[in-house]
Protein backbone atom coordinates (compact mmCIF):
# COMPACT_ATOMS: atom_id res chain seq x y z
CA UNK A 1 0.00 0.00 0.00
CA UNK A 2 2.68 2.44 1.12
CA UNK A 3 4.96 1.47 -1.78
CA UNK A 4 2.09 2.11 -4.22
CA UNK A 5 1.75 5.58 -2.77
CA UNK A 6 5.48 6.25 -3.16
CA UNK A 7 5.37 4.92 -6.73
CA UNK A 8 2.55 7.26 -7.74
CA UNK A 9 4.29 10.18 -6.02
CA UNK A 10 7.56 9.55 -7.84
CA UNK A 11 5.76 9.17 -11.17
CA UNK A 12 3.90 12.40 -10.56
CA UNK A 13 7.07 14.34 -9.75
CA UNK A 14 8.83 12.93 -12.82
CA UNK A 15 5.92 13.80 -15.10
CA UNK A 16 5.64 17.36 -13.79
CA UNK A 17 9.39 17.90 -14.07
CA UNK A 18 9.52 16.51 -17.60
CA UNK A 19 6.52 18.57 -18.66
CA UNK A 20 7.96 21.80 -17.26
CA UNK A 21 11.27 21.18 -18.97
CA UNK A 22 9.54 20.20 -22.19
CA UNK A 23 7.31 23.29 -22.13
CA UNK A 24 10.30 25.55 -21.51
CA UNK A 25 12.22 24.01 -24.39
CA UNK A 26 9.15 24.08 -26.62
CA UNK A 27 9.26 27.88 -26.44
CA UNK A 28 12.86 27.66 -27.65
CA UNK A 29 12.02 25.12 -30.37
CA UNK A 30 9.10 27.20 -31.53
CA UNK A 31 11.29 30.27 -31.86
CA UNK A 32 13.91 28.37 -33.81
CA UNK A 33 11.39 26.60 -36.08
CA UNK A 34 9.50 29.83 -36.79
CA UNK A 35 12.80 31.59 -37.47
CA UNK A 36 13.99 28.94 -39.92
CA UNK A 37 10.66 29.06 -41.74
CA UNK A 38 11.11 32.83 -42.08
CA UNK A 39 14.76 32.47 -43.21
CA UNK A 40 16.08 33.75 -39.87
CA UNK A 41 18.37 32.05 -37.36
CA UNK A 42 16.41 32.41 -34.15
CA UNK A 43 17.93 32.68 -30.66
CA UNK A 44 21.56 31.50 -30.72
CA UNK A 45 23.37 33.77 -28.26
CA UNK A 46 22.87 32.15 -24.82
CA UNK A 47 24.99 29.04 -24.46
CA UNK A 48 25.86 26.62 -27.28
CA UNK A 49 23.33 26.99 -30.13
CA UNK A 50 21.30 29.17 -27.78
CA UNK A 51 20.25 26.14 -25.75
CA UNK A 52 20.28 28.05 -22.46
CA UNK A 53 17.79 30.63 -23.77
CA UNK A 54 14.73 29.19 -21.90
CA UNK A 55 16.68 29.31 -18.63
CA UNK A 56 17.62 32.93 -19.25
CA UNK A 57 13.98 33.73 -20.06
CA UNK A 58 12.80 31.99 -16.90
CA UNK A 59 15.30 33.86 -14.73
CA UNK A 60 14.25 37.14 -16.29
CA UNK A 61 10.58 36.48 -15.57
CA UNK A 62 11.37 35.39 -11.99
CA UNK A 63 13.23 38.61 -11.30
CA UNK A 64 10.42 40.84 -12.57
CA UNK A 65 8.48 43.05 -10.21
CA UNK A 66 5.27 41.36 -9.12
CA UNK A 67 2.81 44.14 -9.84
CA UNK A 68 -0.95 44.27 -9.67
CA UNK A 69 -2.98 46.86 -11.57
CA UNK A 70 -5.53 49.04 -9.76
CA UNK A 71 -9.07 47.72 -9.46
CA UNK A 72 -8.41 44.01 -10.04
CA UNK A 73 -10.21 41.23 -8.19
CA UNK A 74 -7.15 40.21 -6.15
CA UNK A 75 -8.02 36.58 -5.31
CA UNK A 76 -9.19 35.63 -8.80
CA UNK A 77 -6.37 37.58 -10.43
CA UNK A 78 -3.82 35.47 -8.60
CA UNK A 79 -5.77 32.22 -8.93
CA UNK A 80 -6.34 32.29 -12.71
CA UNK A 81 -2.77 31.45 -13.86
CA UNK A 82 -2.75 28.56 -11.40
CA UNK A 83 -5.99 27.13 -12.81
CA UNK A 84 -4.64 27.49 -16.31
CA UNK A 85 -1.45 25.55 -15.54
CA UNK A 86 -3.08 22.97 -13.26
CA UNK A 87 -5.78 21.89 -15.73
CA UNK A 88 -3.16 21.50 -18.44
CA UNK A 89 -0.95 19.35 -16.19
CA UNK A 90 -3.83 17.24 -14.88
CA UNK A 91 -4.48 15.67 -18.28
CA UNK A 92 -1.16 13.86 -18.06
CA UNK A 93 -2.30 11.82 -15.07
CA UNK A 94 -4.01 9.45 -17.51
CA UNK A 95 -1.77 9.38 -20.58
CA UNK A 96 0.03 6.03 -20.90
CA UNK A 97 3.56 6.75 -22.19
CA UNK A 98 4.43 3.07 -22.27
CA UNK A 99 3.34 -0.40 -21.21
CA UNK A 100 4.44 -2.06 -17.99
CA UNK A 101 8.16 -2.14 -17.31
CA UNK A 102 10.16 -3.77 -14.51
CA UNK A 103 12.07 -1.30 -12.35
CA UNK A 104 14.07 -2.95 -9.52
CA UNK A 105 12.01 -6.11 -9.92
CA UNK A 106 8.77 -4.26 -9.49
CA UNK A 107 6.24 -4.04 -12.37
CA UNK A 108 5.59 -0.34 -12.96
CA UNK A 109 2.85 0.81 -15.30
CA UNK A 110 4.00 3.88 -17.25
CA UNK A 111 0.95 6.01 -16.55
CA UNK A 112 0.11 7.62 -13.24
CA UNK A 113 -3.49 6.39 -13.07
CA UNK A 114 -5.63 4.00 -15.05
CA UNK A 115 -9.18 5.33 -14.75
CA UNK A 116 -12.02 3.37 -16.33
CA UNK A 117 -13.68 6.62 -17.52
CA UNK A 118 -10.40 8.04 -18.79
CA UNK A 119 -11.61 9.97 -21.82
CA UNK A 120 -14.49 11.59 -19.94
CA UNK A 121 -11.98 12.77 -17.35
CA UNK A 122 -9.76 14.23 -20.08
CA UNK A 123 -12.63 16.07 -21.76
CA UNK A 124 -13.76 17.41 -18.40
CA UNK A 125 -10.33 18.82 -17.64
CA UNK A 126 -9.89 20.36 -21.07
CA UNK A 127 -13.23 22.13 -20.53
CA UNK A 128 -12.09 23.36 -17.12
CA UNK A 129 -9.09 25.02 -18.76
CA UNK A 130 -11.38 27.77 -20.02
CA UNK A 131 -11.93 28.91 -16.41
CA UNK A 132 -8.34 30.03 -16.09
CA UNK A 133 -8.67 32.21 -19.15
CA UNK A 134 -12.11 33.65 -18.53
CA UNK A 135 -11.35 34.39 -14.87
CA UNK A 136 -8.09 36.08 -15.84
CA UNK A 137 -9.94 38.20 -18.37
CA UNK A 138 -12.65 39.14 -15.93
CA UNK A 139 -10.43 39.77 -12.90
CA UNK A 140 -7.90 42.07 -14.53
CA UNK A 141 -10.36 44.98 -14.88
CA UNK A 142 -9.45 45.61 -18.49
CA UNK A 143 -11.82 45.64 -21.44
CA UNK A 144 -9.39 43.98 -23.81
CA UNK A 145 -8.77 41.18 -21.32
CA UNK A 146 -12.50 40.72 -20.81
CA UNK A 147 -13.09 40.55 -24.57
CA UNK A 148 -10.32 37.94 -24.86
CA UNK A 149 -11.86 35.90 -22.06
CA UNK A 150 -15.34 36.05 -23.63
CA UNK A 151 -14.00 35.04 -27.03
CA UNK A 152 -12.17 32.13 -25.51
CA UNK A 153 -15.32 30.91 -23.72
CA UNK A 154 -17.43 31.01 -26.87
CA UNK A 155 -14.67 29.37 -28.91
CA UNK A 156 -14.08 26.58 -26.40
CA UNK A 157 -17.78 25.81 -26.07
CA UNK A 158 -18.30 25.61 -29.82
CA UNK A 159 -15.23 23.48 -30.43
CA UNK A 160 -15.67 21.17 -27.44
CA UNK A 161 -18.74 19.62 -29.06
CA UNK A 162 -17.15 18.41 -32.33
CA UNK A 163 -14.12 17.30 -30.32
CA UNK A 164 -16.32 15.21 -28.04
CA UNK A 165 -18.19 13.72 -30.99
CA UNK A 166 -14.99 12.84 -32.84
CA UNK A 167 -13.59 11.22 -29.70
CA UNK A 168 -16.85 9.28 -29.34
CA UNK A 169 -16.26 7.48 -32.63
CA UNK A 170 -12.90 6.34 -31.21
CA UNK A 171 -14.66 5.08 -28.09
CA UNK A 172 -17.10 3.17 -30.31
CA UNK A 173 -14.30 1.49 -32.27
CA UNK A 174 -12.30 0.62 -29.15
CA UNK A 175 -15.32 -0.33 -27.05
CA UNK A 176 -13.80 1.22 -23.93
CA UNK A 177 -13.32 4.54 -22.18
CA UNK A 178 -10.05 3.46 -20.60
CA UNK A 179 -7.00 4.91 -22.37
CA UNK A 180 -4.90 1.77 -21.83
CA UNK A 181 -7.61 -0.32 -23.52
CA UNK A 182 -7.83 2.16 -26.40
CA UNK A 183 -4.08 1.90 -26.95
CA UNK A 184 -4.32 -1.90 -26.81
CA UNK A 185 -7.17 -1.85 -29.36
CA UNK A 186 -4.84 -0.07 -31.83
CA UNK A 187 -2.07 -2.66 -31.72
CA UNK A 188 -3.19 -3.92 -35.16
CA UNK A 189 -4.44 -0.78 -36.97
CA UNK A 190 -4.21 2.78 -35.72
CA UNK A 191 -7.50 4.65 -35.59
CA UNK A 192 -6.07 7.35 -37.87
CA UNK A 193 -6.27 4.77 -40.71
CA UNK A 194 -9.64 3.33 -39.82
CA UNK A 195 -11.21 6.68 -38.97
CA UNK A 196 -9.35 9.54 -40.68
CA UNK A 197 -12.26 11.98 -40.65
CA UNK A 198 -12.56 11.95 -36.90
CA UNK A 199 -8.79 12.41 -36.62
CA UNK A 200 -9.02 15.47 -38.85
CA UNK A 201 -11.85 16.93 -36.78
CA UNK A 202 -9.94 16.25 -33.57
CA UNK A 203 -6.87 17.98 -35.04
CA UNK A 204 -8.81 21.12 -36.00
CA UNK A 205 -10.57 21.33 -32.64
CA UNK A 206 -7.25 20.75 -30.86
CA UNK A 207 -5.90 23.91 -32.46
CA UNK A 208 -8.98 25.79 -31.27
CA UNK A 209 -8.80 24.27 -27.76
CA UNK A 210 -5.21 25.40 -27.24
CA UNK A 211 -5.89 28.93 -28.60
CA UNK A 212 -3.19 28.50 -31.19
CA UNK A 213 -2.94 30.02 -34.65
CA UNK A 214 -5.09 30.06 -36.77
CA UNK A 215 -7.61 30.08 -33.89
CA UNK A 216 -5.71 32.36 -31.51
CA UNK A 217 -8.50 34.91 -31.26
CA UNK A 218 -8.51 35.16 -27.43
CA UNK A 219 -4.99 36.57 -27.48
CA UNK A 220 -5.05 38.32 -30.85
CA UNK A 221 -2.18 40.79 -30.47
CA UNK A 222 -3.40 43.13 -33.17
CA UNK A 223 -6.96 43.51 -31.88
CA UNK A 224 -6.77 42.71 -28.16
CA UNK A 225 -3.14 43.57 -27.29
CA UNK A 226 -2.65 40.09 -25.87
CA UNK A 227 -6.19 39.44 -24.64
CA UNK A 228 -6.58 37.77 -21.25
CA UNK A 229 -2.92 38.08 -20.22
CA UNK A 230 -2.58 41.78 -21.03
CA UNK A 231 -2.45 42.70 -17.33
CA UNK A 232 -0.16 39.87 -16.28
CA UNK A 233 3.60 40.05 -15.92
CA UNK A 234 6.53 38.21 -14.39
CA UNK A 235 5.92 34.72 -13.05
CA UNK A 236 2.12 34.94 -13.41
CA UNK A 237 2.55 35.53 -17.14
CA UNK A 238 5.09 32.71 -17.24
CA UNK A 239 2.49 30.38 -15.73
CA UNK A 240 -0.01 31.24 -18.47
CA UNK A 241 2.72 30.68 -21.01
CA UNK A 242 3.73 27.33 -19.52
CA UNK A 243 0.05 26.41 -19.29
CA UNK A 244 -0.42 27.12 -22.98
CA UNK A 245 2.53 24.95 -23.95
CA UNK A 246 1.67 22.11 -21.57
CA UNK A 247 -1.83 22.28 -23.05
CA UNK A 248 -0.38 21.79 -26.54
CA UNK A 249 1.52 18.79 -25.19
CA UNK A 250 -1.68 17.51 -23.58
CA UNK A 251 -3.85 17.66 -26.72
CA UNK A 252 -0.99 16.18 -28.74
CA UNK A 253 -0.60 13.37 -26.20
CA UNK A 254 -4.34 12.68 -26.36
CA UNK A 255 -4.19 12.65 -30.17
CA UNK A 256 -1.26 10.22 -30.06
CA UNK A 257 -3.10 8.00 -27.60
CA UNK A 258 -6.42 8.01 -29.43
CA UNK A 259 -5.37 8.00 -33.07
CA UNK A 260 -1.68 7.17 -33.51
CA UNK A 261 -1.50 3.96 -31.51
CA UNK A 262 -0.11 5.45 -28.29
CA UNK A 263 3.23 3.99 -27.29
CA UNK A 264 3.11 1.18 -29.86
CA UNK A 265 5.66 1.17 -32.64
CA UNK A 266 8.35 -1.04 -34.15
CA UNK A 267 10.01 -2.86 -31.27
CA UNK A 268 7.54 -1.42 -28.74
CA UNK A 269 10.25 0.59 -26.97
CA UNK A 270 8.16 2.06 -24.12
CA UNK A 271 8.83 5.80 -23.96
CA UNK A 272 10.60 6.45 -27.25
CA UNK A 273 7.74 5.99 -29.71
CA UNK A 274 5.33 8.01 -27.62
CA UNK A 275 7.68 10.98 -27.50
CA UNK A 276 8.56 10.76 -31.19
CA UNK A 277 4.87 10.91 -32.11
CA UNK A 278 4.38 13.73 -29.63
CA UNK A 279 7.26 15.69 -31.18
CA UNK A 280 5.67 15.25 -34.61
CA UNK A 281 2.47 16.82 -33.35
CA UNK A 282 4.26 19.68 -31.63
CA UNK A 283 6.10 20.40 -34.86
CA UNK A 284 2.76 20.43 -36.69
CA UNK A 285 1.50 23.08 -34.26
CA UNK A 286 4.52 25.28 -34.99
CA UNK A 287 4.32 24.67 -38.72
CA UNK A 288 0.68 25.69 -38.87
CA UNK A 289 1.42 28.78 -36.80
CA UNK A 290 4.09 29.83 -39.29
CA UNK A 291 1.70 29.39 -42.22
CA UNK A 292 -1.93 30.24 -41.58
CA UNK A 293 -3.33 33.67 -40.74
CA UNK A 294 -5.90 34.20 -37.99
CA UNK A 295 -9.58 33.61 -38.76
CA UNK A 296 -12.19 36.30 -38.32
CA UNK A 297 -14.50 35.70 -35.37
CA UNK A 298 -17.66 34.99 -37.39
CA UNK A 299 -15.69 32.63 -39.65
CA UNK A 300 -14.52 30.75 -36.58
CA UNK A 301 -18.05 30.40 -35.24
CA UNK A 302 -19.71 29.45 -38.52
CA UNK A 303 -16.95 26.92 -39.24
CA UNK A 304 -17.43 25.31 -35.85
CA UNK A 305 -21.23 25.12 -35.90
CA UNK A 306 -22.03 24.74 -39.61
CA UNK A 307 -19.18 22.48 -40.74
CA UNK A 308 -17.47 20.65 -37.90
CA UNK A 309 -20.50 19.58 -35.87
CA UNK A 310 -22.52 18.16 -38.82
CA UNK A 311 -19.47 16.40 -40.26
CA UNK A 312 -18.56 14.96 -36.87
CA UNK A 313 -22.13 13.76 -36.30
CA UNK A 314 -22.38 12.08 -39.72
CA UNK A 315 -18.97 10.49 -39.14
CA UNK A 316 -20.14 9.15 -35.78
CA UNK A 317 -23.27 7.62 -37.35
CA UNK A 318 -21.28 6.02 -40.17
CA UNK A 319 -18.76 4.62 -37.68
CA UNK A 320 -21.56 3.20 -35.54
CA UNK A 321 -23.14 1.59 -38.63
CA UNK A 322 -19.89 -0.10 -39.65
CA UNK A 323 -19.27 -1.36 -36.13
CA UNK A 324 -22.81 -2.80 -35.95
CA UNK A 325 -22.58 -4.50 -39.33
CA UNK A 326 -19.00 -5.87 -39.24
CA UNK B 1 -14.43 35.37 -57.16
CA UNK B 2 -14.78 33.16 -54.12
CA UNK B 3 -12.96 29.86 -54.31
CA UNK B 4 -14.82 26.65 -53.63
CA UNK B 5 -14.33 25.06 -50.22
CA UNK B 6 -12.17 22.28 -51.64
CA UNK B 7 -9.94 24.77 -53.48
CA UNK B 8 -9.52 26.70 -50.25
CA UNK B 9 -8.41 23.58 -48.40
CA UNK B 10 -5.95 22.78 -51.16
CA UNK B 11 -4.49 26.28 -51.13
CA UNK B 12 -4.02 25.95 -47.37
CA UNK B 13 -2.12 22.69 -47.83
CA UNK B 14 -0.04 24.28 -50.58
CA UNK B 15 0.78 27.12 -48.20
CA UNK B 16 1.98 24.61 -45.60
CA UNK B 17 4.23 22.97 -48.19
CA UNK B 18 5.69 26.29 -49.31
CA UNK B 19 6.49 27.23 -45.72
CA UNK B 20 8.15 23.86 -45.18
CA UNK B 21 10.28 24.38 -48.27
CA UNK B 22 11.48 27.66 -46.81
CA UNK B 23 12.47 25.89 -43.59
CA UNK B 24 15.02 23.88 -45.60
CA UNK B 25 16.63 26.96 -47.14
CA UNK B 26 19.68 28.66 -45.73
CA UNK B 27 18.81 31.61 -43.47
CA UNK B 28 19.71 35.00 -44.92
CA UNK B 29 20.87 36.35 -41.56
CA UNK B 30 24.48 37.58 -41.43
CA UNK B 31 25.96 36.92 -37.99
CA UNK B 32 27.53 40.36 -37.77
CA UNK B 33 30.16 40.52 -35.03
CA UNK B 34 31.57 37.11 -36.01
CA UNK B 35 31.05 37.52 -39.71
CA UNK B 36 32.12 40.96 -40.94
CA UNK B 37 30.51 42.27 -44.10
CA UNK B 38 32.77 43.33 -46.95
CA UNK B 39 31.64 46.80 -47.91
CA UNK B 40 31.92 48.14 -51.45
CA UNK B 41 35.13 50.07 -52.20
CA UNK B 42 33.34 53.43 -52.58
CA UNK B 43 31.43 53.20 -49.26
CA UNK B 44 32.26 55.97 -46.79
CA UNK B 45 33.65 55.18 -43.33
CA UNK B 46 36.47 56.62 -41.24
CA UNK B 47 38.93 59.11 -42.70
CA UNK B 48 42.58 58.64 -43.57
CA UNK B 49 45.22 61.23 -44.33
CA UNK B 50 47.06 59.52 -47.17
CA UNK B 51 50.76 59.75 -48.05
CA UNK B 52 52.78 59.81 -51.22
CA UNK B 53 54.80 56.81 -52.25
CA UNK B 54 57.93 58.29 -50.64
CA UNK B 55 56.19 58.64 -47.27
CA UNK B 56 55.58 62.40 -47.47
CA UNK B 57 52.20 63.72 -46.47
CA UNK B 58 49.81 64.71 -49.24
CA UNK B 59 48.07 67.32 -47.11
CA UNK B 60 49.22 70.85 -47.83
CA UNK B 61 47.21 72.54 -45.07
CA UNK B 62 44.94 74.51 -47.41
CA UNK B 63 41.87 74.09 -45.14
CA UNK B 64 39.51 73.53 -48.08
CA UNK B 65 38.16 70.41 -46.38
CA UNK B 66 37.41 72.37 -43.21
CA UNK B 67 35.56 74.96 -45.33
CA UNK B 68 33.63 72.34 -47.26
CA UNK B 69 32.62 70.39 -44.17
CA UNK B 70 28.86 70.97 -43.57
CA UNK B 71 29.05 69.99 -39.89
CA UNK B 72 32.31 71.77 -39.04
CA UNK B 73 33.94 68.58 -37.85
CA UNK B 74 37.43 69.30 -39.22
CA UNK B 75 40.12 71.44 -37.67
CA UNK B 76 43.32 72.17 -39.63
CA UNK B 77 46.30 74.13 -38.35
CA UNK B 78 48.62 75.00 -41.26
CA UNK B 79 52.32 75.65 -40.77
CA UNK B 80 55.41 76.43 -42.81
CA UNK B 81 57.54 73.46 -43.89
CA UNK B 82 61.12 73.22 -42.77
CA UNK B 83 63.01 73.28 -46.16
CA UNK B 84 65.60 70.76 -44.94
CA UNK B 85 63.11 68.21 -43.62
CA UNK B 86 59.73 68.84 -45.32
CA UNK B 87 56.55 67.05 -44.22
CA UNK B 88 54.86 67.53 -47.60
CA UNK B 89 55.94 68.32 -51.14
CA UNK B 90 55.01 72.01 -50.98
CA UNK B 91 55.83 74.99 -48.77
CA UNK B 92 53.07 74.39 -46.25
CA UNK B 93 51.71 71.38 -44.36
CA UNK B 94 49.15 70.71 -41.64
CA UNK B 95 50.89 70.78 -38.30
CA UNK B 96 47.68 69.73 -36.57
CA UNK B 97 44.67 67.99 -38.08
CA UNK B 98 41.65 66.87 -36.04
CA UNK B 99 38.30 65.38 -37.06
CA UNK B 100 35.46 65.08 -34.60
CA UNK B 101 33.98 61.72 -35.59
CA UNK B 102 30.87 62.44 -33.52
CA UNK B 103 30.04 65.49 -35.64
CA UNK B 104 31.04 63.99 -38.98
CA UNK B 105 28.15 62.88 -41.16
CA UNK B 106 30.33 60.90 -43.60
CA UNK B 107 29.10 62.92 -46.59
CA UNK B 108 32.47 62.83 -48.35
CA UNK B 109 32.53 66.56 -49.22
CA UNK B 110 36.01 66.92 -47.68
CA UNK B 111 37.26 64.18 -49.97
CA UNK B 112 35.80 66.02 -52.97
CA UNK B 113 37.19 69.39 -51.91
CA UNK B 114 40.74 68.17 -51.30
CA UNK B 115 43.03 69.44 -54.15
CA UNK B 116 45.78 66.85 -53.44
CA UNK B 117 43.63 63.82 -52.61
CA UNK B 118 45.05 63.74 -49.09
CA UNK B 119 41.89 63.18 -47.08
CA UNK B 120 39.90 60.13 -48.08
CA UNK B 121 37.06 58.15 -46.53
CA UNK B 122 37.82 54.45 -46.10
CA UNK B 123 35.23 51.70 -45.71
CA UNK B 124 35.98 51.01 -42.04
CA UNK B 125 32.73 51.60 -40.19
CA UNK B 126 33.24 50.15 -36.68
CA UNK B 127 33.88 53.45 -34.90
CA UNK B 128 32.91 53.57 -31.28
CA UNK B 129 34.47 54.70 -28.04
CA UNK B 130 33.81 55.10 -24.37
CA UNK B 131 34.36 58.87 -24.16
CA UNK B 132 33.65 61.85 -26.40
CA UNK B 133 37.31 62.82 -26.29
CA UNK B 134 38.42 59.47 -27.68
CA UNK B 135 36.33 60.10 -30.78
CA UNK B 136 38.08 63.33 -31.73
CA UNK B 137 40.69 61.76 -34.02
CA UNK B 138 44.09 63.43 -33.95
CA UNK B 139 46.59 63.70 -36.76
CA UNK B 140 48.51 60.67 -35.46
CA UNK B 141 45.38 58.54 -35.69
CA UNK B 142 44.34 59.88 -39.08
CA UNK B 143 47.73 59.61 -40.79
CA UNK B 144 48.46 56.45 -42.70
CA UNK B 145 51.04 54.37 -40.82
CA UNK B 146 52.65 53.54 -44.18
CA UNK B 147 51.84 54.65 -47.73
CA UNK B 148 48.81 52.73 -49.00
CA UNK B 149 47.49 51.61 -45.59
CA UNK B 150 44.06 53.01 -46.40
CA UNK B 151 43.79 50.89 -49.53
CA UNK B 152 44.23 53.78 -51.99
CA UNK B 153 47.05 53.66 -54.47
CA UNK B 154 49.85 55.95 -53.15
CA UNK B 155 51.06 56.60 -56.73
CA UNK B 156 47.82 58.28 -57.86
CA UNK B 157 47.92 62.01 -58.70
CA UNK B 158 44.81 63.05 -56.76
Amino acid sequence: MFSDFVEVLIKGIVVVAVLMGAAAYMTFCERVVLARMQLRLGPNRVGPLGLLQPIADGLKLLCKESFQPAGVETFTYWLAPGISLFTALAAFVLIPVGGTVDIFGRPVSLSIASVNAGIVFLLAFSSLAVYGIVLAGWASNNRYSLLGGMRSTAQMISYEIPMGISVMSVILSAGSLNLQDIVAAQSKAWFIWTNPVSFLIYLITAFAETNRAPFDLPEAEQELIGGYHTEYGGMKFAMFFLGEYVNILAVSAIAVTLFLGGWHGPGDIPVLWFFLKLALFVFLFMWVRATLPRLRYNQLMSFGWKVLIPVATINLIVTAYFILVY
Amino acid sequence: MKKSALAQVFSMLRGLLIVFKYALKKPVTRRYPEEKPKLPIRSRGRHYLTKWEDGRERCVGCELCAIACPSQAIYVKPAQNDPDNPHSRTERYASDFQINMLRCIYCGLCEEACPTGAIILSSEFELSGYTRESLIYTKEQLNEKFPGESGRDPKREI
